[in-house]
């Protein structure tokens, strides 16, 4: 779960102003979203509506409501252990961006100076 | 010859094709055809696929000429939203960022689709990763309403409706996470129906909200839909969530309908959703349902006004637990297995890599849609967002539980609106969502819903949403049909279009 005590906001009600700038930029970071100057004003705006808007989910009083996370809820489901075939490599690979001796190839993950 | 057969639906195709009356390939050529002839400013599919459509219908042609048996619906032409994944065809789901992706594999349902002898055309255009009521949404351009080609097809499956709506297909197959076959039905005056969530496989489908995705069939009748549904749904090992039971008997429940008699069938018109509380809904809408339940009444069924309380709290609920969903699925979106890559000069780290390739192939709203669900699971708004729109959900399947204990099938219009114009609402999300207003709890609790034609308002369509408990799916079928038999067809009002 990512944390975002950060964010400006503190509590859930239908009144705007709880998303500026910085927020977005958080959540933008967050969501790896290299968004631009001009989107963090326009989606400031627009998720401070859209949140103020879902926020009315606090004035049903479900305090002792289990909640749903499926609507046909299923569990243990399994399928024999068997051995089957899978994707050719040069199926998967082909739709790569990069390959490199017959696996995906990445940008770095670790900087210089580690 | 080529004019009518495109005009025909599936059942009457699949009839003649079998009589050897006509050719699948000429079916097909006949499509085909159409797609070229007004394609270009309807814009339903993203790509056709002319050798592949041919391809397989002179498989249905060489198979008949043999004696083999054919599926019911061998050698009907259908058209796949582009969410579907198919082996070795473009599947983009309307993003930039999975452009000229061609997928190793074919989803469960277009397996099913191609085993049953139905021919592919094409895939479709949608909002991008179905995230949208009009089609606006996609990166390649928006679909035009057949029925005025200044206005939306509805969404997020506008491709796939339009084409059904504008005769390139007789059939079409959408996904629907909150009202994404049912709308787009609805606003270009054809059939499309939500099944029980479970019971048409999601493997293979590019999921957006994977508690609530679902994919089902579009038809210009009720039966077309029914024969259709019949072939993609059923139990999927594959996909983990695949109930197994079998498919509901959706075909004879059409049949049935279509004789008319709705005796002891009762039917609970929602408070909630344009019964008595009714604001926001378009007048002509409200008159369209007004009628349709007092054609509902004439066939024989009781009607009478039930009381839904939570439904008013659908669309808040929905709009943090599909954000959610999306934030999450859409993480697979990373520059490294597949897809688009920007930004990988040697320089750059994993990580600005894959930010800048987001940045770069997603749209606006996938990019607030995937914002708003980080921010609704985020630890200090969990219980308060996505924790209480859970509670909500569950209050919402409690609300249908007790009215089907009064009525058999629930309905409402499926839309308040009739199809508005592309670039009226794309400015304001909120203004965009409400479309979804009474599709969306029918989603949140995986319950069947269909939309059927009802009439016209100011020219346009209005659809008749009939919603029925978790895997009775045949009881939209079988009302849909009976009203559909009762009423005036309203798409043999549809403009021609100029070809």
């Amino acid at each position: 779960m990512p944390d975002a005590t950060e964010l400006s906001g503190s509590s859930v009600s239908s009144a705007g102003g709880r998303i500026g700038r910085d927020d977005v930029a958080h959540l933008a970071r967050l969501a790896r979203l290299a968004v631009t100057e001009q989107e963090l004003d326009v989606f400031a705006g627009q998720l401070d509506v859209i949140l103020g808007s879902v926020a009315r989910v606090s004035e049903v009083a479900a305090g002792d409501i289990p909640p749903t996370s499926h609507a046909v809820p299923m569990t243990n489901v399994f399928r024999p252990d068997e051995l089957r075939p899978c994707l050719p490599r040069e199926a998967v690979l082909a739709a790569a961006p990069d390959v490199e001796d017959n696996k995906f190839r990445v940008p770095r993950i670790l900087s210089e100076e580690v | 010859m080529t004019g009518e057969l495109t005009r025909s639906g599936a059942a009457d195709l699949a009839a003649r094709i079998a009589s050897g009356e006509v050719s699948a390939v000429e079916v097909t050529q006949a499509h085909l055809d159409r797609i070229a002839a007004v394609d270009g400013s309807i814009h339903a599919f993203l790509h056709v696929d002319t050798e592949g459509a041919l391809g397989a219908a002179k498989a249905v042609d060489a198979l008949r000429a043999s004696g083999g048996p054919l599926s019911p619906l061998a050698g009907v032409p259908l058209a796949m939203k582009d969410v579907v994944v198919t082996q070795g065809l473009p599947t983009t789901a309307g993003s930039k960022i999975l452009e000229r992706w061609q997928p190793p594999y074919d989803a469960t349902i277009a397996r099913r689709v191609k085993d049953a002898g139905i021919v592919m055309l094409g895939k479709t255009n949608m909002d991008e990763f179905a995230m949208g009521s009009s089609t606006e949404n996609s990166a390649y351009g928006p679909t035009h309403n057949p029925w005025d080609l200044s206005r939306i097809p509805g969404g997020s499956s506008g491709g796939s409706s339009a084409a059904v709506a504008a005769f390139e297909a007789p059939l079409a197959i959408g996904t629907d996470t909150g009202g994404s076959i049912r709308q787009p039905a609805a606003v270009t005056g054809i059939v499309g129906h939500k099944p029980t969530y479970g019971t048409v496989s999601r493997y293979g489908l590019i999921a957006f909200s994977s508690s609530l995705d679902q994919a089902g069939p579009f038809g210009r009748t009720v039966l077309d839909a029914a024969l259709l549904h019949e072939v993609i749904g059923g139990h999927d090992p594959a996909d983990s969530t695949s109930l197994p039971q079998p498919v509901a008997p959706v075909v004879a429940a059409a049949r049935e309908g279509a004789r008319g008699d709705l005796k002891s069938v009762r039917v609970g018109v929602v408070r909630e959703l344009g019964g008595q509380d009714s604001t926001g809904y378009q007048a002509g809408v409200l008159a369209s349902f007004e009628s349709a339940v007092g054609s509902l009444r004439d066939l024989g069924a009781e009607v009478v006004e039930v009381s839904c309380p939570h439904f008013g709290y659908a669309l808040a609920a929905y709009y943090l637990i599909a954000p959610s969903e999306a934030s999450s699925n859409l993480a697979r979106f990373d520059g490294v297995r597949y897809g688009l890559r920007v930004g990988d000069d040697g320089v750059n780290s994993l990580e600005e890599v894959m930010s800048l390739t987001r940045e770069a192939g997603f749209g606006p709203e996938v990019k607030r849609r995937i914002m708003i669900g980080t921010y609704a699971l985020s630890s200090g708004y969990y219980e308060a967002y996505y924790g209480q729109a859970q509670k909500v959900r569950t209050l919402i399947s409690r609300d249908f539980a007790a009215a089907f204990e009064r009525v058999d099938v629930l309905v409402s219009p499926t839309s308040p609106f009739v199809a508005f114009g592309i670039g009226e609402r794309i400015d304001d999300p909120m203004a965009m969502y409400v479309n979804d207003l009474c599709t969306l709890p029918a989603s949140l609790a995986g319950t069947p819903a269909i939309s059927v034609p009802s009439g016209l308002s100011e020219g346009l369509p209005v659809g008749l949403q009939i919603m029925a408990p978790a895997l009775a799916d045949e009881r939209c079928y079988r009302v849909a049909a009976a009203f559909e038999a009762a009423v005036e067809p309203v798409l043999s009002s549809i403009p021609e279009l100029v070809a």
